[in-house]
């Protein structure tokens, strides 16, 4: 059975690229980057605000995608599965909360940071954000993993629960930032890719 | 000593920018209208649990009965009322 | 679809090294919970069921200088060690593959109140943590981490069982762990979710959870374990609530869709138990009765075994799955330690005393931050 690829956004070194074309471009820090890059695709979220750099640079990523397909009024909420994955796991937004906990004379952990804490929150946003329900998976490997994303889509679409997934790999960890989101589908409606490991390589590398 | 208004007017400030409230100015926020809810500023849980954070850490007070929280949380005037009135001289 | 199996497994918690000797103390009533004042960034007592480090050691010892590995890189070492012992798996060929949930993995680092000789900030990373644990076994196959909130362990599980319905190993080595810190304690504290008393899963007076710590393993193959009464991974599903990051839904809908998906065509009445999740807060206990309650299981038998290990995060999932498949394979119903008054607005049926029964099915399930939902359904063969 083969499934393909229908778009990807990569969000890297001040750069937005859905498809291969460059949509968003801003040297500055990151979470200015991501915050302008709200106001330009004009997204009306006030939630956004409240995520840590990994959820916001995941958000914008899925934003993307999402407008881009239309897969939303192509597929159930409960037909998309979410499988996202990274490095650090939540380990930026770890660090801040253990700012809020180490000085002991001036001690207020924060609930908001805690929160965040956890690499499948980015799951819980974009699904509260678009009604997604279906199927979640977070993995944590050394370097993008394209076998395992290809192997755990293929398996999530051979049943007839899942018809659609959301994938990829949203990293940030100290200064360093990468994302690599795409959409698996049963059928291409576009030029799309067909979904293969070293598709989904070539992409993440070369975009 | 500051007035109730100056303390409303401070929260406001503080309440962006402890909850990232980015696109809410001060003058935005009514002060006697809700702040949870639909009707009101959205917030939600965390937001609440936060604000106990901001009221210890600015004001040295600690709000402990889960009961009062509703009626101390609805406003920033419920908010400021109870500051103007338990802050330490 | 490949037929999948599931070993008796391993766990190490304050209720022992193996998975017998848990199993013993649960039928026996005997809690991992206790009251601790022992944590340097607060004069406050907590109530948390901790592993004993030095008999750690001492069992680690074994192994290797436990100087060299985190608190949770030993739990975890001995835990799988002896699943592969007793499956005679190795993880060194190319058909095995270790597959391991957490949390937070060595989130007790920073404290400074690791034993491990000398701090090493890869470690904080989960794929540091995870080779250490591979290079110890010499694993073939670089391990699979999943990190998914307190669905975690039983996430793997789910995991596990598609990648052996794909023909992409024979066998898989599902592990899981997770550690109380100051981080975690401190985490939960601030967010009014920790209770200062052994906890009550779905009990009137429930106040919150209490953090354990526990690492568990467990084997998964498409070959039978030990011939007489083979446990089977019959289907399995996960979702998203959609509706808070760290509320549960009103409705329980996630919770809910997961279960319809899982059970499938299989019958209610065919089901004997239901290994809830039961953190004992307000909300999620409230929640996971409404949902199993929508989905016409209030008449089956259910517990929460968090009462004897604390909420042990990642690790929850596989800790409760094994105590399950040890309470199948005994014909036996777990009381669920702490519950005496209802205290859901669903009349489920919640198992008040540790007794006899046949049993043949049961259903697992986990909620977590995120919105998260996972569901296994379990049957003899």
């Amino acid at each position: 059975m083969k499934n393909f690829i229908s778009r990807y956004c990569i969000v890297r070194d001040s750069k937005i690229n859905l498809n291969g074309k460059i949509i968003f471009e801003q040297e500055t820090d990151l979470n200015s980057f991501l915050i302008n890059a709200y106001r330009k695709f004009n997204i009306n979220y006030a939630k956004f605000f409240k995520m840590d750099l990994l959820c916001k640079l995941a958000f914008i990523g899925s934003e993307i995608l999402v407008k881009e397909t239309g897969m939303l009024s192509k597929y159930k909420g409960n037909e998309i599965a979410l499988v996202l994955s990274n490095r650090a796991s939540s380990l930026d937004t770890d660090r801040n909360y253990l700012k809020t906990i180490e000085n002991k004379e001036n001690y207020f952990p924060s609930p908001s940071v805690f929160v965040y804490t956890l690499p499948n929150i980015m799951i819980g946003e974009i699904s509260i954000r678009n009604k997604i329900t279906g199927e979640n998976a977070f993995f944590v490997s050394e370097k993008f993993d394209p076998e395992l994303l290809f192997n755990y889509a293929n398996s999530l679409l051979a049943s007839d629960k899942t018809n659609c997934v959301l994938t990829g790999w949203t990293d940030v960890d100290k200064e360093n930032y990468d994302a690599f989101i795409y959409l698996v589908e049963k059928t291409n409606p576009y030029p799309g890719t067909e979904h293969d490991k070293n598709q989904i390589s070539a992409l993440y590398y070369k975009g | 000593m500051e007035t109730l208004q100056q303390l409303e007017e401070k929260l406001k400030i503080q309440l962006i920018q402890q909850l990232n409230l980015a696109e809410i100015k001060p003058e935005n926020i009514v002060s006697d209208a809700p702040l949870f809810g639909d009707g009101g500023l959205g917030l939600d849980s965390i937001d609440a649990l936060e604000i106990i954070v901001l009221i210890e850490k600015n004001y040295g007070l600690k709000i402990v009965n889960s009961e009062k929280v509703k009626e101390i949380f609805y406003s920033v005037r419920t908010l400021a009322d109870h500051i103007y009135q338990n802050q330490k001289p | 679809m490949k037929r999948v199996f599931i070993s008796s497994g391993n766990i190490v918690s304050p209720l022992g090294f193996s998975a017998e000797e848990n199993f013993k103390n649960i039928t026996e009533g005997i809690s991992g919970l206790q009251i601790s004042g022992n944590y340097s960034f607060s004069k406050e007592k907590f109530c948390v069921a901790s592993v004993n480090e030095e008999k750690t050691d001492h069992v680690f010892s074994q192994f290797e200088n436990p100087g060299n590995f985190t608190k949770l890189e030993k739990m975890s070492i001995i835990s799988i060690a002896h699943v592969l012992k007793a499956s005679g798996i190795n993880l060194g060929d190319k058909n095995s593959l270790l597959v391991y949930a957490t949390t937070k993995g060595n989130i007790d680092l920073p404290d400074g109140s690791s034993q491990l000789k000398k701090y090493d900030e890869s470690r904080m990373y989960l794929p540091g943590m995870l080779r250490i644990i591979s290079n110890y076994f010499k694993c073939a196959n670089e391990p699979v981490i999943v990190s998914n909130a307190c669905i975690s362990g039983l996430l793997a599980i789910l995991i596990g069982k598609r990648m052996l319905d794909a023909g992409l190993y024979k066998h898989i080595v599902i592990a899981a762990g997770d550690i109380v810190s100051e981080f975690t304690l401190s985490g939960f504290k601030v967010f009014n979710a920790l209770s200062d008393e052994p906890c009550k899963p779905f009990d009137a007076a429930r106040k919150g959870i209490n953090l354990g710590e526990a690492a568990a393993a467990a084997a998964i193959s498409t070959e039978k374990f030990s011939g007489a009464d083979e446990i089977e991974i019959i289907n399995g599903a996960s979702s998203n609530d959609a509706n808070h990051i760290s509320g549960p839904s009103r409705n329980g809908e996630g919770l809910f869709q997961s279960v319809m998906n899982t059970i499938k065509n299989f019958p209610v009445d065919a089901i004997d138990f239901i290994s809830a999740h039961g953190t004992a807060t307000p909300f999620n206990d409230e929640m996971e009765a409404i949902a199993f309650s929508r989905a016409g299981l209030k008449d089956v038998p259910l517990n929460g075994l968090k009462g004897y290990f604390g909420h042990t995060l990642g690790a929850a999932g596989l800790v409760e799955t094994i105590i399950s498949t040890g309470a199948s394979k005994q014909n036996m119903l777990i009381a669920t330690k702490g519950y005496e008054t209802h205290g859901v607005s669903e009349n489920i049926h919640i198992i008040r005393k540790t007794e006899k029964k046949k049993i043949n099915t049961f259903l697992k399930t986990s909620s977590g931050f995120g919105g998260c939902n996972a569901s296994i359904l379990f049957s003899k063969t």
